[in-house]
């Protein structure tokens, strides 16, 4: 058998939990030299954990390891670092990029791999005294650049560049870590989303690079939320959900719809979900959002235009970076933001979140340690402090008001309620904050939301990073308060059946805009569309 | 029972106290137990340090609201001690001899404490992050530009001013006749020939200390602390952050300006020009030795570290003295207040967000 | 995508940009005519300001390249270069051979000085500026120890000149009869009748040339990186920690020789005084040449030198002859050091922040293009 008939990378039976919780479940594929696949999914499918099984992360090895075998070219292999899978000539580019503003294309490209010029200093002082070799590190980046087949300015700065040039530039410093005694060269190139910040032009030329590559024989890793890209330039596609391969097909034939579909239906034990009819026709709109845009770095808000019924609980979904986070982060304040923003007839003065506070609103933020939380405080102060602020309760007023005392035992009392009411677990109501697990913080953010008694309260990603226990108290405490307190809720969340278990409706947001509205009865292969930016196919309109 | 685990207590107790905390306070206490036998008088040492911690205290205690609301260590304690020193020296222009003075000086630094310390609030407002090193170099202009300010304004009572020239303020100026000893003084205890507690100093700090705990309990106090602890949740909560910032460096300042009046009416003199130079260090170094950090401080700080740092000054000179007939302590000051603060700043706290 | 300035924005731009040495050119301007001081005189003046202090400077070059902003621990460097000149005053050794000695005491002394110091402000990541600062002050509390009572009881010192009356630690003031202005009168030359003592100029020269070959080293590129990022760097697989102790303990062993080079021209050593404010003065005088917490180079040190000392000359006579009072001029100079490390302070933490809005300004843009 020869090199060629080999695959160049197989994965057998790969499973990996993190303590208890399986993501992946017995994934098999594999990859011929100048392959091209594409890995779909939802957030939280899995993609990303099989991409840090591949490279040997350290949060791998940290959480326990992994199932299955890596083989590569034939051979068994498994990764300390990401640099030894570099060693074997596997590559990522990021969705982040992790370039040096200051420096041009060229230093970018050969960070730390520059070929070096000997001068006698380096005797003396180390290796690291020999000088630059700036016209070998020119000619190195420009072969590289050269095999994308774009135009780039290898000696432009990094901070002039347009973000199209950022991403030419990752892949090039890959493709550029050629042979050498300690790596094979790069055979294989893992590209994570790597059209998303791109114009339409970009993208394009990005693709047709794809497939220059291929043709010289690297095979490529592309995940991507753009299907139709996928299915231009890829040769296979992979679709992932809830850590398994859902499907394996060539990308010749398929259509949007059908991948769209294998993504997102999956069986939901339909019984278990309460549905209720929520009633628009008698229930009036408690909150108006009109063009609403908001400049939230990574979750840009572009034109949302949604009304909110009062009673309701109403869900945003959508992919990650297309603007649903930035909707809540926007009305409340935290982020630029314009447009208008009416709550029960008054319209709300944005870029305040006192307006937005005193209007009777509450967040609770998907950034539960940075905005969520006094993590160095206890537990009281937590739940107490919005509300003491905002509302003046828990104080004691003395001298006519003059002194406002805080009053230590309406805030222990109050906050032993929402222990108990919220099965928060710790050691007392004095505990700080930060010492409580992740789904225990949650329900601290919620008792300090429910402390406000809000007339409308906006829950962001409740579920993210908690274990699946807490993750149904939490969302039963939800749908307990709304329907005990009638207050409206707009919860925005990446899991959509999270989404259609509690919500009476869905909105989901494309590109920093609303992209439709559907009741959570709709069958999940229509939401599943419209999150990939497909319009639906029946007319749920009526509905709502 | 095993024996790990008293060990394990010890631990916990050196890591959640400090080491370095912890050796400063059996250091003190060797001192205090090696004076009778170095010959020196523990009456007079334990009454100089009472002294020494009334005048500090309220200097020290300048530091606790900057610390509360994450403006960090107030290097720039100078500033407010300019303000004490312009209501200490129209106090003595306006030559109203006794007690009364010390109580027009404070009347008098309140307007120059609230001004400057707005500005300097609203200097740290725009350079968040860099508060530190902001601070100590506002603290050292400051005290440059009143130099200047100090030859050209145009006081005249003749104790402070130069004598040949008649004009220009001397380089210290004595309160005698003024303000000298008007707390001290006030229902002071002499227990023994040696020992004499200044009541009315540390009755006077006593009061300040109340009012700061007391206005850490109120609504406003409690905004501080959060702006503090994370400057993101209190913007979510809807408080003003800058606002809340601005206000901690005016009390901070302030603050500063009561303290150095108690501290000259107890030393008796006015010290200009470069006098209040370096007086931030001793300040920062006390209520860190006390147990504070970058961003958190109480009461209870500012008292065991004025008195920890302050009864290091007093003790090693005198005690090291008779011992081995040298004179370190100067040393010794140095290398435990900046030990100190180097010790803070290297912490990984939550400062660094 | 850059956003389109208007001429007059840029003029603006500028101005903010290099508002220090603006501000500075505006009060030697004015402070010239007034202090009277002849052409001739103020010109042998800064030669000898030059070649005082821009070693020092320039030692303060390389922390700034690794982003750890200005070292005020060079303090560090100074107290070993004064170590090694109280050896050779002891010993007796003159000239320059003395100033050699001088300078290999002092290198091990500063190595480790500056390894030590890197390895604290490596702990301070974020606030490396304050904990130099401090740094310096914690050291002068050993170096006092180790000068004003281990010389003598423990480190043998033979000669009874240097030695305070009470029979240990070094006296306040040390005579450096032996190597005084040994490097500036080795090759001085007269031009238009001011002295240029050219050995000096040249190792200037030297060292200017080597911390421009230094910086296309690999690393210099290094540090480079390590000051842009720190976890891009770190993910590339640069030795972070490494590089910034590297260039603490570059600038520390420079800031040693600096010293040993700016106290033979003087001639006299203030034991107890003149490491602490030469920290303040280098600072300064960068600063004031245009050079920010993050970016410096040569240009801004001979300019600095020259813009700040100009200013030190003149400003007593200036306030003499302004108010009749020399003290205020000399008042005036030193709010001047102070504030102008002020405000370059603030100006760049400002900037920072306006930097960053201007990002947000372009994303703005983008965003309308796009929609």
């Amino acid at each position: 058998m020869s090199v060629h008939d080999v695959p160049l990378l197989e994965m057998k039976h790969i499973s990996k939990d993190f303590f208890g919780n399986q993501v992946l479940n017995d994934i098999n594929f594999s990859l011929k030299r100048g392959e091209i696949l594409g890995l779909v999914g939802e957030n939280g499918a899995g993609k990303s954990t099989l991409m840090k099984i591949l490279f040997g992360m350290d949060e791998i090895h940290q959480t326990g390891g992994y199932g299955g075998d890596v083989l590569i070219e034939g051979t068994k292999v498994s990764f300390a670092s990401p640099s030894d899978a570099l060693a074997r000539g596997i590559g990522m580019v990021h969705q982040e990029f992790s370039l040096l503003p200051d420096f041009t294309a060229t230093e970018n490209i050969m960070l730390n791999r520059e070929p070096l010029t000997y001068t006698w200093l380096s005797e003396v002082f180390g290796p690291r005294m020999n000088v630059l070799n700036r016209k070998e590190m020119d000619a190195i980046a420009k072969a590289a650049i050269g095999r994308l087949n774009v135009k780039l300015d290898h000696q432009m700065l990094v901070s002039e560049m347009p973000v199209g040039h950022k991403q030419f530039t990752e892949i090039a410093r890959e493709l550029s870590k050629e042979a050498s005694e300690t790596s094979e060269g790069i055979k294989l190139l893992v590209l994570d989303e790597p059209t998303a910040v791109l114009s339409e032009q970009e993208a394009d030329s990005l693709l047709s690079s794809i497939k220059r590559l291929s043709e010289a024989g690297i095979a490529i890793i592309f995940i991507t939320h753009r299907l139709q890209e996928i299915i231009d330039v890829c040769d296979t596609i992979m679709v992932m959900r809830d850590g398994m391969i859902i499907k394996t097909v060539p990308a010749q034939g398929v259509a949007v719809t059908d991948i769209a579909h294998w993504m997102v239906g999956r069986q939901v034990d339909t019984s278990k979900r309460e549905v209720r009819t929520f009633d628009y026709g008698s229930s009036p709109v408690i909150l108006s959002l009109q063009n609403l845009w908001v400049n939230m770095p990574g979750e840009t808000v572009r034109d949302v235009t949604l009304d909110v019924h009062k009673g309701e609980i109403l869900g945003i979904g959508g992919m990650a970076g297309q603007g649903k986070l930035g909707i809540p982060n926007g009305a409340m304040g935290l982020f630029p933001a314009g447009g208008t923003v009416t709550f029960e007839g008054q319209q709300i003065m944005l870029n305040n979140p006192r307006n937005f506070l005193d209007a009777g609103m509450a967040f609770v933020s998907e950034d539960r340690r940075g905005v969520g939380l006094l993590l160095d405080e206890s537990l009281e102060w937590n739940v107490a402090f919005t509300a003491m602020q905002v509302q003046e309760k828990f104080l004691k007023k003395y001298l006519g008001g003059l002194i406002q005392w805080r009053d230590q035992q309406q805030i222990e009392e109050e906050t032993a309620s929402y222990v108990k009411q919220l099965e928060i677990r710790c050691v007392s109501t004095k505990q700080k904050a930060k010492e409580l697990s992740g789904g225990n913080q949650q329900k601290v953010c919620l008792a300090k939301a429910f402390a406000v008694n809000p007339k409308l309260l906006f829950v962001s990603e409740p579920t993210r990073g908690i274990d699946v226990g807490a993750k149904a108290l939490v969302l039963k405490a939800l749908r307990t308060y709304n329907e005990e307190s009638g207050t409206t809720i707009v919860m925005i969340s990446s899991e959509l059946e999270e989404l259609r278990s509690i919500c009476d409706r869905i909105a989901i947001i494309s590109d920093g805009k609303v992209f439709g509205t559907l009741p959570a009865t709709a069958p999940s292969a229509e939401f599943g569309l419209l999150m990939v930016g497909q319009a639906s196919t029946q007319d749920w309109g009526g509905a709502v | 029972m095993n024996v790990g685990r008293p060990i394990e207590l010890g631990k916990g107790f050196v890591r959640s106290f400090g080491l370095p905390r912890i050796i400063i306070a059996l250091f003190l206490l060797s001192l205090f137990i090696l004076a009778p036998i170095a010959g020196v008088n523990v009456g007079t040492s334990f009454s100089d340090t009472l002294n020494r911690f009334g005048m500090n205290a309220i200097m020290v205690l300048a530091m606790v609201p900057m610390i509360h609301s994450g403006c960090g260590l107030n290097f720039g304690l100078p500033l407010g001690i300019i303000a004490g020193l312009l209501g200490a020296t129209i106090s003595l222009q306006v030559n109203i001899p006794g007690p009364a003075s010390f109580f027009l000086a404070i009347l008098f630094c309140t307007p120059f404490a609230l001004i400057l310390g707005w500005g300097y609030g609203q200097l740290l407002n725009r350079v968040k992050g860099g508060e530190m090193m902001i601070a100590t170099y506002v603290g050292f202009s400051s005290v440059a530009f009143m130099c200047i300010m100090w030859l050209l304004l145009p006081f005249n009572n003749p104790t402070m001013v130069w004598g040949y020239s008649g004009s220009g303020l001397r380089t210290t100026i004595s309160v005698e006749g003024y303000y000298l000893h008007a707390l001290n003084n006030f229902l002071s205890i002499r227990l023994t020939r040696h020992l004499v507690i200044p009541t009315g100093m540390l009755l006077f700090f006593a009061f300040f200390a109340f009012i700061i705990w007391a206005f850490l309990h109120t609504k406003t106090g409690t905004a501080m602390t959060a702006v503090g602890s994370n400057p993101v949740f209190a913007r979510a909560s809807g408080i003003n952050v800058d606002r809340i910032r601005t206000l901690s460096v005016v009390m901070s300042t302030w603050l500063g300006a009561v303290g150095i009046l108690v501290y000259q009416q107890s030393f008796g003199f006015i010290q200009l020009y470069m006098g209040p130079f370096y007086m931030a260090l001793p300040a920062v170094s006390a209520i860190l030795i006390g147990g504070a950090s970058v961003n958190k401080a109480s009461i209870l700080n500012v008292v065991i570290g004025t008195f920890l740092f302050q009864g290091i000054v007093t003790m090693t000179p005198s005690v090291m003295n008779s011992m081995i007939h040298t004179d370190m302590s100067e040393v010794i000051r140095i290398v435990v207040s900046n030990g100190m603060i180097l010790y803070a700043l290297t912490r990984k706290t939550e400062a660094v967000r | 995508m850059t956003l389109k300035m208007t001429p007059s924005k840029r003029l603006v731009r500028f101005m903010a940009n290099n508002t220090v040495p603006i501000l500075f050119l505006i009060i030697c301007a004015f402070g010239i005519p007034l202090s009277g001081y002849s052409a001739n005189y103020l010109v042998s003046e800064i030669i000898v300001r030059l070649v005082r202090n821009s070693f020092l400077i320039v030692s303060l070059l390389i922390p700034i390249l690794a982003g750890m902003g200005l070292n005020f621990g060079m303090t560090l460097g100074a107290m070993a270069g004064q170590i090694g000149l109280i050896f050779i005053s002891d010993w007796g050794i003159v000239g320059i051979p003395g100033m050699v000695l001088a300078m290999i005491i002092s290198t091990p002394i500063s190595m480790l000085l500056g390894w030590w110091c890197g390895k604290i402000l490596n702990m301070a990541k974020g606030r490396e500026m304050v904990t130099s600062y401090i740094i310096g002050f914690f050291m002068n509390g050993i170096y006092q120890l180790v000068v004003l009572y281990g010389m003598g009881p423990v480190i043998p010192i033979r000669n009874k000149a240097l030695v305070l009356p009470r029979g240990y630690g070094i006296r306040n003031t040390v005579n450096l009869i032996g190597i005084r202005k040994a490097l500036d009168s080795l090759l001085a030359i007269r031009i238009f009748g001011v002295l240029v003592p050219l050995a000096t100029f040249i190792l200037i020269a030297l060292l200017c040339l080597f911390v421009l070959w230094f910086k296309k080293t690999k690393l210099g590129q290094d540090m480079r990186a390590v000051g842009q990022d720190m976890e891009v760097a770190r993910a590339a697989g640069i030795r972070v920690e490494h590089t910034r102790i590297v260039s603490i303990v570059i600038s520390t062993v420079f800031a040693g020789y600096g010293m040993i080079i700016y106290l033979q021209n003087i001639g006299t050593l203030n034991t107890y005084n003149s490491h602490m404010q030469i920290g303040m003065f280098s600072v300064a005088a960068l600063l004031v040449g245009g050079a920010t917490v993050a970016k410096a180079n040569i240009r801004n040190v001979f300019l600095g030198v020259i813009l700040f000392h100009l200013m030190f000359i003149v400003s007593p006579m200036a306030g003499k002859n302004l108010i009749g009072q020399a003290q205020l001029g000399e008042y005036f100079r030193v709010f001047v050091s102070y504030g102008v490390i002020t405000i370059s302070l603030v100006l760049y933490e400002v900037r920072k922040k306006r930097d960053l809005a201007l990002a947000g300004q372009t994303l703005a843009a983008q965003q309308e293009v796009g929609a």
